[in-house]
């Protein structure tokens, strides 16, 4: 038993932190630690100096352009990234699509889209839910009919996250409706958001920001070289996806620097003439979550050791996420009430259109209602945490 | 980065999972609670013929100078048997604050001893209003001739009448909370003007509130003159704590087995109760925590002889903290989803859920280790 780095990894750790000192820009990473969004540009420009570090796709092999590196390096890199206020990587082409396609996908395929994925030079968007099909995905009804080389697609999807910025959408369709069991008859298709009959409507959440669409799909013709595998197998492949999806989203780094963040607020904030952080009930709100972070961290080495020794992933991976969202939305909340009243000043805002900016109160205020009603989400995408409780319950406990 | 245990901690790991799995069943362990003394003196010997009470003892004293891994492995499987035995006063903490101590003389005296199982040995610390803060001593020890006087109260020493002597903690100088003053004292257990009040404890267990009215001692029982006794003390508690988290990691995987068995196997509106959804939600918020206790452990175990002290604090107190937490939910969720059964003495679950609410109250409580914690930046 062992915590620490072995020598090789905390070299390699040296050598991320000096490319960040480098090359992560001032203007980018001074947004992410004060919580305003990242702009579409700003991922591009980021994703390509990744790319020319030939750092662009962390989880792929090196065949296909990544960095080959084992689990543990993927973990450092990322924390370091995180903790240095680098942008999130757009996980749609990176690690939901490209993994499918470098798994899935025929040599052609993964010529054509993988080093677009690479040099950031596509965006892509999911195309898993339906207004009917959230977490029952396999109730998923937009058609895709065969008509020789080529399906016609019609339906709708929703909750495109960046589907306004995005080129391509990767898409779950019937082929099939007639199949014995509904996870029987979906295919896999790779789709051209240029295509005739595609439209995309903004869906205005919460926060008030444009983040996610719906995408109304209108006699979309899709050539068949676009279809991953085979034809009423795509349900394998959305499972492999969002098994991808799940291993990246405990989100410990970035949780990291809000917990720093939120400490920074609460020495500034004052109550009864004392800092905030000085407050025993606050203080321990705060020390709370800190430790929560802390168990998941160790729980989240604990997977990754076991990955890295090719072991199967153990019970740990399950719960990564489920504790991961958590402790984001518990950071979220607690900073929103480190500024007391003055969260309740509210603009409307998307990092593309204007900037939080504070109209009352300290200037750190300004985003943190929002980032706070953002971040309900975390427990509701990629499987809410109901669905994940459910499969803990079969698949490891056995009920 | 490494979570596996080499070959021999895994041979100990089973040697001592197979020996309480055979050696103290729920039914041994009861007719044991029920007896007088309340554990069982020939257990312990067969404890140390396994060499178990020489685990933390270091070689040149006897002993197998294993680690805090070792230890977390023996007290997993006595977390599963809820052994009564005085094994994390008297072959952990004892010989850990003996070594912390630093006292060649004495440590060379009672540490092989201690490897042996012969003697039992118990530090006796704790105060009425000690809750976890170590500094706070009210015991006085007065400078008489060549000798000490002491004067005081301990409160709920656990196995106090298992001991054959006491390391006493009592203050030859300064108020109640301060740092410096406070020493350590052996004790014999027959010492004129120490009276022990002993009585049962919520987990099954015995523990006993000391009085020390004018017990004479001669100089040479003040021990570790030369260390700073109260990081000795700190240092012991630190690898105790570690050692208690790893029992409470026992219990709590031990619980949720015996749980999920149980849903699967009562039946009511026509089907099993692990068919119910609300009920699979529960057991995995459960199994959630006990992952994550489980994971607390492991930092307590690696980070409990830390050299740095604010890491060791750190560590220790958050490990508190969240096996704490998780053993009340595991516990109180046990006896919930066992319905009226898990009321019962008769079955195990209850029994679990009492040495759980102990150890919660051990050492520290929740809080008082979130405040630590946060105390810490």
């Amino acid at each position: 038993m062992d915590l620490n780095y072995t020598p090789e990894q905390l070299a390699f750790r040296e050598e991320v932190r000096e490319f960040l000192r480098e090359h992560l820009p001032a203007d980018i990473s001074e947004r992410v630690k004060a919580g305003l969004g990242v702009r579409a540009e700003d991922y591009r420009r980021w994703q390509r100096i990744l790319f020319e570090r030939g750092w662009g796709a962390p989880t792929w092999p090196k065949e296909f352009g990544g960095t080959g590196w084992d689990p543990v390096r993927v973990h450092i890199f990322e924390e370091e990234l995180a903790l240095a206020g680098a942008p999130k990587p757009v996980p749609f082409g990176l690690r939901m699509v490209g993994p499918v396609i470098i798994e899935f996908g025929t040599p052609e395929q993964q010529k054509r889209f993988l080093p677009r994925i690479l040099r950031g030079e596509d965006w892509w968007c999911q195309g898993y839910s339906e207004p009917g099909a959230g977490s029952d995905l396999a109730s998923l009804k937009t058609r895709a009919e065969r008509h020789g080389d080529h399906y016609i697609v019609n339906g709708q999807k929703t909750w495109n996250t960046s589907g306004h910025y995005a080129n391509w959408i990767f898409c779950l369709v019937r082929t099939d409706p007639n199949a014995p069991k509904p996870q029987q008859g979906i295919s896999f298709l790779l789709i051209d958001m240029s295509t005739p009959g595609i439209t995309v409507r903004p869906i205005r959440t919460l926060d008030g920001a444009h983040e996610v669409n719906e995408v109304w799909f209108e006699n979309v013709k899709v050539p068949v070289e676009n279809r991953i595998g085979e034809e009423n197998k795509g349900w394998t492949y959305a499972k492999f996806l969002l098994s991808h999806e799940r291993t990246s989203i405990a989100g410990i780094g970035s949780s990291k620097r809000e917990l720093q963040r939120l400490k920074s607020i609460a020495r500034q904030e004052m109550k009864n003439g004392r800092p905030l952080l000085e407050d025993p009930l606050f203080a321990a709100r705060v020390a709370q979550v800190e430790i929560d972070l802390m168990a998941l961290e160790i729980t989240a080495l604990r997977a990754l050791a076991a990955a890295a020794e090719n072991r199967a992933p153990g019970p740990e991976a399950s719960i990564l996420k489920i504790k991961g969202t958590e402790i984001q939305q518990t950071l979220s909340e607690l900073l929103m009430h480190a500024v007391g009243q003055y969260a309740l000043p509210f603009e409307r805002h998307s990092p593309e259109e204007n900037d939080f900016k504070s109209v009352a109160g300290p200037e750190y205020a300004a985003p943190l209602a929002g980032t706070y009603c953002n971040l309900r989400k975390v427990t509701i995408y990629g499987g809410s945490n109901e669905i994940q409780r459910n499969i803990i319950a079969q698949t490891i406990l056995g009920l | 980065m490494d979570f596996t245990f080499t070959d021999e901690q895994q041979l100990l790991a089973d040697t001592v999972q197979r020996f309480v799995r055979e050696h103290y069943s729920f039914e041994t362990r009861r007719e044991i609670a029920a007896s007088e003394h309340g554990w069982s003196p020939a257990l312990w010997q067969e404890l140390a013929n396994l060499g178990l009470t020489a685990l933390n003892v270091p070689q040149e004293h006897g002993g197998l100078g294993a680690g805090p891994v070792e230890t977390m492995l023996v007290m997993n499987a006595f977390g599963e048997a809820l052994l009564l035995e005085p094994y994390l006063e008297a072959a952990v903490l004892a010989p850990a604050l003996l070594q912390a101590l630093g006292d060649a003389k004495v440590a060379s005296e009672l540490l092989p001893a201690i490897a042996s199982g012969e003697r039992i040995v118990i530090v006796a610390h704790q105060e009425p209003q000690t809750r976890g803060e170590l500094n706070m001593v009210t015991t006085r020890a007065e400078k008489n001739g060549d000798g000490y006087v002491l004067q005081g109260k301990k409160s709920v020493i656990m196995h106090a009448s298992a001991a054959h002597e006491f390391l006493l903690t009592a203050r030859t100088s300064g108020k109640a909370t301060d740092a410096a003053g406070v020493r350590v004292f052996r004790v014999p257990s027959d010492a004129a003007g120490l009276t022990i009040n002993s009585y049962r404890t919520l987990d099954g267990r015995r523990a006993a509130d000391l009085e020390l009215d004018r017990v004479r001692l001669p100089s040479e029982s003040l021990i570790g003159a030369d260390s700073d006794t109260l990081a000795a003390l700190e240092t012991a508690h630190h690898i105790s704590l570690s050692a208690l988290c790893a029992e409470a990691v026992g219990i709590m995987k031990a619980v949720n087995a015996a749980t999920i068995e149980y849903t699967k196997n009562r039946k009511q509106f026509g089907q099993p109760l692990s068919r119910f959804q609300v009920l699979q939600h529960r057991m995995v918020d459960m199994f959630i925590h006990a992952e994550q206790a489980l994971s607390m452990s492991y930092l307590a175990a690696i980070k409990c002889q830390d050299p740095d002290i604010n890491e060791r604090r750190r560590a220790l107190s958050a490990a508190k903290v969240v096996i704490g937490r998780a053993g009340r939910f595991i516990g109180q969720q046990a006896i919930q989803l066992h319905g009226g059964m898990g009321m019962t003495d008769e079955l195990i679950v209850s029994h679990y859920f009492k040495r759980l609410t102990a150890i919660e109250l051990t050492w520290g409580d929740t809080d008082f280790h979130l405040q630590q914690f946060a105390g810490l930046g």
